[in-house]
This record gives C-alpha cells, sequence and structure tokens, in this order.
C-alpha cells in the first residue's frame, strides 16, 4: 500500500525525538546525534526496500547510528579518553549492537525532555530555536521547515548547522535545567512552540493568512510536552490556548483567502471538538492548583469566545477582567490593546478610545499596524468617519501581510 | 489529517482474548494509548461495550427503520472500539495502526475523517449549513 521511502518518513516523524535524544545521551552532543540519525535514515532508504521495513524501525535505526558513532570514534586519529571509554562502555553494553532489531529499544521521555530545553536553549536565537525544535523534536526535514516558513531550504539548512555548531561551541550540556532554571528556561521552551503556532494562525507575512500545517504543528509538539510534563500547568494551558485558537480555522477564511473576523464567523464552522479538547486541557492546568499564569489566562479568554452562541452573547466584562488579570501577570502594550479591544465591546467605543490614547502616547506600538486599526474601529463606531479612514489606511500600509492589508483597505474604503 | 482507526474483531479474536489475562491487555492496550498521546496524536478514542444486550442494529431498509438487535455481519464482527487521530501523512496513519496491540482475528479499518476542506466547494448549500448550525447546537449543551 505504501512506499518504502514513506514508511521511512514516518516512523521518522514518529519516532525521531527519542531516537536523536537516546542518542543523544550516549554521545552527550545533540548536533552529532542528529547527523548520525539522519545517516541512518539514509541506510534505511537504501536497505528497507531490499530488505524489508524491520519489525522494530526505531531500534534499527537507534543501532545503526550508534554503530556510527563508535565507527567514527574509531578512525579519528585522535581520540580523546572520553570517547574512548563511551566506546568501550557501548561495546561492553551488548544491547543495540547484538542483533539490530533486539529489544534494546527503549526510549526514556526524560531524554526527549532533555532534547526539549538542549534545542531551546538560550544560547540560540528564536528562530534557531524554532528550527531545531521543529527539525528534533517534531521529525520535520529541512525542505518541510523551509516549506511551511517561506523560506529557501538553504536558509533553514544554515540556520540548523549554525545552531548546532553554537550548541556544541557553547558546550551546552544536554540535561533539564536545575530547579532554580526552570521557570525561566520552561516559558522560553513553551514560548518557542506558541511562536510556531501562531506563525501558522496568523502569518506575519506572505500570501496565506494561515498556514494550518505550521500551526497543526505547534499544537502537535505542544501535546507532546503535555505528555512529558503532566504537572506544569501552564504547559496544558498553552495546548488549550492552541486548540482554542485553532478550532475556529474553518470559520477564519472565505473561499478566496480573505479572512472572516471574529465578529462576522460563521460559529457553527468551529470545531466542536477541539473546543472541547481545549477546554478539557485549561480545567487539566487549572486542576493542579497553582494559580492561571499567562497562557492560561489567554486560553481562558479564547474560552469565552468558543463557548459564546453568538458575538452578541460574548461574556465581555469577564473578558476585560482577564485581560486585566493578563495585563499584571505579562504586561505588554498588546494586552492593554486587546483589553481596550474588550472594554469597547463591555461599556462602549468611549472609554475604550482613552485607554487607546493613552497607549499612543506611550509610543510603544508605534509603527505596528495594530494601534490604528483598532483606534480606527474605535473611532468609526464614534461616527468619527474621516479620522477612521485614515487610521484604517496607516494601519494597511504598516502590515505586510496581503491579506489583512486588503482587510483594512476595504474597511476604510466601507465608511 | 484525521484518520479513524475503526477496530473490529470476531469470534476468534475473542476467544484468543479470553485465553490472555485481562491485566496484561489493559496494560498493553494503555501503554499503545499512552504512546499516541505522547506523539501529540490522539484526538479522540473510546472503547465499545460488547454485551449484547446494550447494542443494537437499526435497519434502514423500511420506513420507518427497524431496530433490531443484530446481527453485525455474518462473521459476527463487531465494531469495539475506535480512536481519531491526526498525523501528516496516510503513511504515518498507518505506522501507528499497525502498532496497536491487536492478535489474530482483529483488524483495524482505518478512514480518513472528513474535514471543511472536503466540502469546500458545497460549503454554502443548506444541507452543509444546516448540518454545520445541528452540530454547532450539539456542542452548546
Amino acid at each position: 500500500m505504501t512506499s518504502v521511502p514513506r514508511t521511512v518518513e514516518a516512523v521518522w516523524r514518529i519516532e525521531s525525538a527519542h531516537i536523536v535524544g537516546t542518542l543523544a545521551r550516549v554521545t552527550g552532543d545533540v548536533g552529532l546525534a542528529e547527523d548520525l540519525a539522519q545517516e541512518a535514515v539514509v541506510d534505511a532508504l537504501a536497505q528497507w526496500p531490499v530488505s524489508g521495513v524491520p519489525q522494530k524501525p526505531a531500534a534499527w535505526l537507534t543501532a545503526v547510528a550508534k554503530r556510527k558513532a563508535i565507527d567514527g570514534w574509531r578512525r579519528r586519529e585522535r581520540l580523546d579518553e572520553r570517547y574512548r571509554q563511551l566506546a568501550q562502555q557501548l561495546e561492553a553494553d551488548p544491547s543495540g549492537m547484538e542483533g539490530i532489531a533486539s529489544d534494546a529499544w527503549e526510549p526514556i521521555d526524560d531524554d526527549v525532555l532533555r532534547l526539549v530545553f538542549t534545542a531551546c536553549h538560550p544560547v540560540l536565537g528564536r528562530e534557531a530555536q524554532i528550527a531545531l525544535t521543529l527539525r528534533i523534536i517534531g521529525g520535520l526535514t529541512t525542505e518541510e521547515i523551509a516549506r511551511m516558513f517561506l523560506v529557501p531550504v538553504a536558509t533553514i539548512q544554515q540556520r540548523i548547522v549554525r545552531a548546532k555548531k553554537t550548541l556544541s561551541a557553547a558546550n551546552v550540556a544536554f540535561e533539564v535545567p536545575d530547579p532554580n532554571e526552570w521557570r525561566e528556561r520552561l516559558a522560553s521552551v513553551l514560548g518557542v512552540v506558541y511562536l510556531i503556532f501562531t506563525e501558522g494562525y496568523a502569518a506575519t507575512s506572505g500570501e496565506r493568512w494561515i498556514r494550518a500545517e505550521l500551526a497543526n504543528e505547534g499544537l502537535r509538539v505542544g501535546r507532546v510536552l503535555a505528555g512529558l510534563m503532566p504537572r506544569e500547568p501552564e504547559v496544558h494551558a498553552l495546548v488549550a490556548l492552541m486548540e482554542l485558537q485553532a478550532s475556529r480555522f474553518g470559520a477564519r477564511l472565505q473561499p478566496d483567502g480573505t479572512p472572516i473576523l471574529l465578529a462576522d464567523q460563521d460559529r457553527s464552522r468551529w470545531d466542536r471538538a477541539q473546543i472541547g479538547r481545549g477546554c478539557a486541557a485549561l480545567a487539566r492546568a487549572d486542576a493542579l492548583g497553582r494559580g492561571r499564569g499567562s497562557y492560561a489566562l489567554q486560553a481562558a479568554i479564547a474560552e469565552c469566545h468558543a463557548t459564546a452562541a453568538h458575538f452578541g452573547d460574548t461574556d465581555w466584562e469577564h473578558i476585560v477582567v482577564l485581560y486585566e488579570a493578563l495585563g499584571r501577570v505579562a504586561p505588554s502594550p498588546i494586552v492593554e490593546l486587546n483589553r481596550a479591544a474588550a472594554v469597547s465591546m463591555a461599556t462602549g467605543p468611549a472609554s475604550a478610545l482613552l485607554l487607546v490614547d493613552r497607549l499612543a502616547a506611550g509610543g510603544a506600538l508605534r509603527g505596528t499596524h495594530l494601534l490604528p486599526s483598532v483606534r480606527g474601529e474605535l473611532l468609526a463606531r464614534l461616527g468619527r468617519t474621516a479620522e477612521a479612514r485614515s487610521e484604517f489606511t496607516t494601519a494597511a500600509s504598516l502590515t505586510a501581510n496581503i491579506r489583512e492589508r486588503d482587510v483594512l483597505l476595504a474597511k476604510a474604503t466601507a465608511l | 489529517m484525521k484518520y479513524m482507526l475503526i477496530m473490529r474483531s470476531t469470534d476468534q479474536a475473542r476467544e484468543a482474548y479470553e485465553q490472555v489475562p485481562f491485566q496484561e491487555i489493559i496494560e498493553k492496550m494503555g501503554a499503545y494509548n499512552e504512546s499516541l498521546i505522547k506523539a501529540g496524536v490522539l484526538l479522540a478514542g473510546e472503547g465499545l461495550a460488547d454485551e449484547m444486550t446494550e447494542n443494537f442494529v437499526v435497519d434502514f431498509s423500511t420506513d420507518p427503520p427497524v431496530v433490531t438487535d443484530g446481527p453485525y455481519g455474518e462473521t459476527h464482527e463487531l465494531f469495539n472500539g475506535f480512536w481519531i487521530i491526526q498525523t501528516s501523512s496516510k503513511e504515518e496513519a498507518a505506522e501507528w495502526a499497525s502498532r496497536c496491540p491487536l492478535g489474530p482475528g482483529s483488524k483495524l479499518e482505518v478512514r480518513r475523517v472528513n474535514e471543511m476542506d472536503d466540502f469546500a466547494e458545497f460549503a454554502d448549500t443548506d444541507a452543509i449549513k444546516k448540518e454545520a448550525a445541528w452540530r454547532a447546537e450539539r456542542g452548546q449543551e
């Protein structure tokens, strides 16, 4: 039914994090582990069509990669002591060496967790963290990542190679961070996953507004994290947030690709099963009893929208309160802007305009399309048409996304 | 892409299962489910009761349809559980399906779940709109 290369790809997608994690534990080097695993995949592509797909494909790939590691160390003239010891240990350990499809395959979740923290290590820039996470946790190929981010393959390739070199040069240990670093590092991991999702949810540039496959990949990695860290409320909260936002995919675009805004969406097209999963994930976060962090508060806001039968039924007062809480947990001008938008729904455009003008005076959102687009909305509702039109036009000139620009221009024209 | 893994078993499978301690069966199935959850691909899944007294068949050959307590098919094939998973390819779904701890006499029927995109060209027809509205209403319960 299926071709061997596609089976190899499927096995890789499912098992890559465990394979690379296992190899990273053995070699102590994530970059090397990834290279070895890729070489094993090349061997599989050559051998499986002849020998058939082995019973335990992941064990096969891991064993072949381990053998390559040992061969490499042997070949090298200047074997350092550490590598020699490792090679000896591996040879003494029959698992993975005797009979390639042996039962040696015992993936350890800890390895994947270490992999997550290594891929999102602060020594790497955000773009490198994202590329590496998709590659070694998500099991995506360089081509897939490049396609999702609409950049040339060479760019992603370079990003990954450089990221591996950076990790190696910085001597980054393959480990889960210390308890005192844990919170900060977890926040960075969650940030990377959410960035992957949001880039798919509302692309910052390009012709398409939604790249569902990218968003789904963020969601999947989020679910993987929730499986690895079931006691961390913010992980469940992030999954909740992504499920709730993704539930609207079916309603956010017209057939020609034009975005449909929240107020105008046909809510019957929201994915009810996904909303159910989102609410359940938020409940899991809440059940851990450690209060709501920023993802939980954002998820709670998304839940308010998701459970309102019609736009008019939205509990805006509750949303305002949630935004106030969010503003204290994670203060940002974007949160303030959203709070202003919620205030305009709860108590009218005049009080919201005061908030927006205060934000504008602060200057934090200068140069973004968000501030003028919200301001335009409020002015339009207050009947200040000329000013509103000018704000929408300004906003349109500031967005890099073509679809979003069209929507803003349409608003300006419709006034 | 979403796939539904439909578990079907026969008398043969049921007899074979009776030889295996129930604890072992649920442990194996639990491990399989856990692997789906940990990979982030499981969306839903349920086991279905196999006591005959709780199940029935609605046959639409006549109007009104007739409700009977069987039969389920000539070989006594039971639909006794399902999973819904989300994967990036058909092959990935096949890989997951083939890892399910089932024995001889059992099979998984794998069907892709239709999504909104499959009906894009009919999105504006009344039938699709009504269906969507009905789904929305049920979801509001």
